[in-house]
């Protein structure tokens, strides 16, 4: 498996973006593993609302978070083009529900800013950084914070 | 990378050793005098020093050295094997583990027992003739200094001289041993004449470069002592047809092990050697068999065959095994889905596929179990590793005790043994400290002075038992109750069965032993024991007869991968119930549901009123089912609440389910132990009617948050 959190010595990193909740955000492409369609899954029983249940990933038992959930932006509507990112972080294997998987960004290293300096302490520890595109700001998602326990709370 | 995984191998080969060791011993126990078993032993403990050579591990080495100087001793006969010897080889043996452990971990051993241990092995060889004891420096200084020549005075011991035939095998030659750097390690002992006997050699146009044609002989004077040659030829004793005799009337070496009549049949003799006039006929006091070639005259020496050598074995790394395992488990998960396939298409009969689906599906099964068997180990090495707890903890509280164990060729999965080793561990000690009486009370008792501590494994009906029996006094269950009381773990009111008190020893927080001895009670306590079973997904029961002593029984599945379950409807989802757990099921009659209070609720079974747990209200997936009388109920038996029905929607099936864990990638989850995947590739739970019950759908099961998540990234 590879090593995600101490990147290539290159400098140039590739990201996945997609949306949830209606903000943009990014992963690295390296700790994604696949991207499926929304299948239902089995609900586990006193899990909070933003554990959807366990899907049948070749074998593997997986959870599936959704994302906005987490993230305290409401829940992901029912929708065609939500997709569910295959993630792994460490040793763990988990799905994340999002609304869409928008496109492959290229970007330098020195073109991803630090999280800017806001209140919440839980917000900083999701984000690791955010990558401005035109208009907008992606945020690079932590993907050690979404598996971390504390992180239950709104951003 | 290439010298980590040499030793990597040696010490997995240490491991095995020691095991070969610690049987050994146990063997030399029953019989001492069986030179075989004695000289497994030696060769054990020798090839570890060996090994730990190479790696410059002089501690290893020399303690080594140490406990194999005396045991040859043994060997030769010199040193008597008492009650004394033995145990003091015991703790030798594992301070000799001690010492590989501590090697491969790169931590310091233990110096302390280490410097005892030594001191009384050396005491052994003190009692022995001045000669000999020359003879252990001197071998030990050759070994640290490798083969430089020794520089002991030489005048001490007196200079004998020795005659070796050497026959190599073609096999020699083929495992790339040399003979001249042979006779050149000899040549540095003293004066050595050489000569080659042609006389097997063939006409040039029959001459095979393969084989082995030419024998040697040899004269070697040395002050060494005869074990030093056998060093020597250490590496090639399999290889080749050897015999080393000494030439001296005044012999002061011990009645060698092995005595054999000097006329070896193929030996040639050629008039080239200078001493050979006087020597050809003097009778040869003794003829020393090379301890490990086991057939004394064959010319041409197989490989190795010892007679009590394990089987042949191959190494695999585990992970290629687990991953062998988890796709055979995919396999079947694949020909249910398949199967469900091919019946929903409801073909006509005359398709014959069902014969070969179910041809397929046997193979499948029939793989299954092969792959599993893979991972299935004998409890032996697990069971040897409790001797030493049983001599370790009879030492540290003054008692005797034996270890007796049985079925230790029963094979359990690998994981089993290894998450079983703590427990056990406890259990055993437990069973020495707590279980056993002090000699004077066993005396009193009219037993024998000596507690044995039985540790047995079976296969019982799709399960693992393992038994844990002392003949001890058994259990002061008075004394359990009082203690409970105290500790303020029951009411002082309460009335208890006798089963419930000896579970009251379960309980967390629990420890009989009013002072905190060395040994057991430091704490950790029986709760602990029943947790790890049931993590592995058994259960520990309790019997015990006053004055006959105490047995702890665990029941384990066979296999921690595959489980027989009842595949049942929870609200609108569809679950796994392990049917290990489930008594008896019953549709409920009206009349025989009765209602306690707002929202208890029982049946009467043949006049036991037994409580109802609603599945699904208890997973908080609905309220419940709306008809009461509807649905099915799993009657099973759990530790917290006794007799309890579980009602759920309906069974659908009855199948063996490949069990996944939830906890790698999620967490922990109440009431469920793990999951599976159904024929249709859909994900069912598989539920723990024990933590089930325990959830009370009064309270709902608070943070759900935290507790589910805590165990998430070090599950």
């Amino acid at each position: 498996m590879l090593d995600v959190v101490e990147a290539p010595t290159e400098t140039q990193f590739e990201f996945i973006t997609f949306s949830s909740g209606d903000q943009s955000f990014c992963l690295e492409i390296t700790q994604i593993r696949e991207i499926r369609r929304w299948t239902p899954v089995t609900k586990l029983p006193h899990t909070p609302d933003d554990v959807l249940g366990v899907m049948n990933l070749r074998g593997a038992v997986i959870p599936i978070f959704d994302l906005a959930a987490r993230f305290g932006l409401g829940t992901t509507a029912d929708n065609e083009r939500n997709v569910v990112i295959v993630a792994a972080a460490g040793g763990t294997t988990i799905g994340l529900l999002v609304e869409s998987v928008s496109e492959i960004l290229s970007v330098d290293k020195s073109a991803i800013q630090e999280t800017p300096d806001i209140k919440s302490e839980a917000a900083r520890q999701a984000i690791l950084g955010v990558i401005s595109v035109g208009e907008s700001m992606v945020r690079v998602v932590n993907l050690d914070a979404v598996l971390d326990n504390d992180m239950g709370g709104a951003v | 990378m290439s010298t980590n995984s040499i030793r990597d191998t040696f010490f997995e080969e240490c491991e095995e050793l020691l095991e070969a060791l610690v049987e050994g011993l146990s063997a030399m126990e029953e019989n001492a005098e069986d030179m075989e078993v004695v000289n497994a032993v030696f060769r054990a403990v020798h090839s570890i020093k060996g090994g730990a050579g190479a790696f410059a591990l002089d501690r290893l080495v020399s303690f080594a050295h140490t406990f194999e100087t005396v045991m040859d001793k043994v060997r030769s006969q010199v040193l008597k094997v008492d009650e004394e010897l033995m145990l003091l080889f015991h703790r030798s043996g594992d301070q000799l583990a001690d010492l590989v452990e501590a090697a491969r971990d790169g931590r310091e051993p233990n110096a302390e027992s280490e410097a005892t241990i030594l001191k009384e092995l050396e005491a052994h060889l003190g009692d022995a003739d001045k000669e000999e004891e020359f003879s252990f420096d001197a071998m030990s200084l050759d070994f640290d200094a490798g083969p430089v020549a020794l520089d002991l005075p030489d005048e001490v011991a007196s200079v004998r001289r020795f005659d070796i035939r050497f026959n190599p095998t073609p096999a020699l030659y083929a495992n790339g041993h040399e003979p001249l750097l042979l006779f050149d390690a000899l040549a540095e002992l003293g004066a050595l004449s050489v000569s080659a006997d042609l006389g097997r050699l063939p006409e040039f146009d029959a001459f095979d470069p393969n084989d082995a044609v030419i024998d040697w002989q040899l004269s070697l004077e040395t002050a060494e002592d005869e074990t030093v040659l056998h060093e020597i030829f250490e590496f090639v004793d399999a290889l080749c047809d050897l015999e080393i005799s000494v030439c001296e009337d005044a012999d002061p070496q011990p009645a060698p092990a092995h005595i054999e009549s000097p006329a070896a049949p193929s030996l040639i003799d050629l008039p080239d050697m200078e001493d050979d006039g006087e020597d050809d006929d003097d009778p040869a006091p003794a003829l020393v068999q090379v301890a490990s070639s086991s057939k004394g005259g064959a010319k041409q020496a197989a490989p190795r065959d010892e007679p009590r050598g394990p089987r042949p074995t191959l190494r695999v790394d585990l992970e290629r095994v687990d991953r062998l395992i988890n796709t055979v488990g995919e396999l079947i998960i694949n020909q249910a889905m398949i199967s469900q396939r091919i019946e929903e298409l409801e073909l006509p009969a005359v398709a014959h596929l069902t014969n070969e689906l179910e041809a397929y599906k046997l193979l499948a099964r029939d793989i299954q179990e092969g792959v599993m068997a893979i991972r299935a180990q004998p409890v032996k090495p697990l069971f040897q590793r409790m001797s030493r707890i049983v001599r370790e903890a009879s030492e540290a509280t003054g008692k005797k005790s034996k270890l007796v164990t049985v079925g230790d060729s029963t094979e359990v999965d690998k994981t089993v043994i290894e998450r079983l080793a703590d427990p056990l561990t406890h259990m055993v000690r437990n069973a020495v400290d707590h279980g056993l009486e002090a000699p004077e009370k066993r005396l009193e008792a009219g037993k024998d002075p000596i507690g044995s501590i039985r540790l047995s494994a079976s296969h019982r009906s799709g399960s693992v038992f393992i038994e844990i029996a002392d003949d001890g006094a058994g259990l002061n269950r008075p004394r359990i109750l009082e203690k409970a009381v105290e500790k303020g773990l029951v009411s002082p009111d309460a009335e208890l069965s006798e089963q419930e008190i000896d579970n009251l020893l379960f309980l967390p927080g629990f420890s009989t032993a009013s002072e905190v001895s060395n040994l057991s009670g430091r704490g950790v306590g029986m709760d602990v024991v029943k947790n790890a079973v049931a993590g592995l997904g058994g259960r520990v029961s309790i019997s015990s007869a006053p004055g006959n002593g105490t047995t702890f029984t665990i029941v384990l599945p066979l296999t921690l991968a595959v489980m027989d379950g009842f595949v049942i409807s929870i609200s609108d989802q569809t679950m796994v119930i392990p049917i290990a757990s489930i008594i008896e099921t019953i549709r409920p009659n009206r009349k025989d549901l009765h209602y306690i209070g707002t929202s208890g609720e029982v049946i009467s079974v043949r006049g036991a009123y037994v409580p109802i747990v609603d599945v699904a209200r208890n997973l908080g997936l609905s309220a419940g089912e709306t008809d009461i009388s509807g649905g099915v109920l799993l009657l099973v038996s759990t530790e917290t609440q006794g007799l309890t029905a579980l009602r759920v929607g309906g069974i659908h099936d009855q199948r063996q389910v490949v069990i996944k864990s939830l906890e790698s990638n999620y967490g922990a989850i109440p009431g469920v132990s793990a999951a599976t995947i159904l024929g249709d590739g859909k994900i069912a739970l598989i539920l723990d009617p024990d933590e089930l019950v325990k959830l009370n759908p009064a309270a709902p099961f608070l943070p759900p948050a935290s507790s589910a998540r805590m165990e998430l990234r070090h599950a």
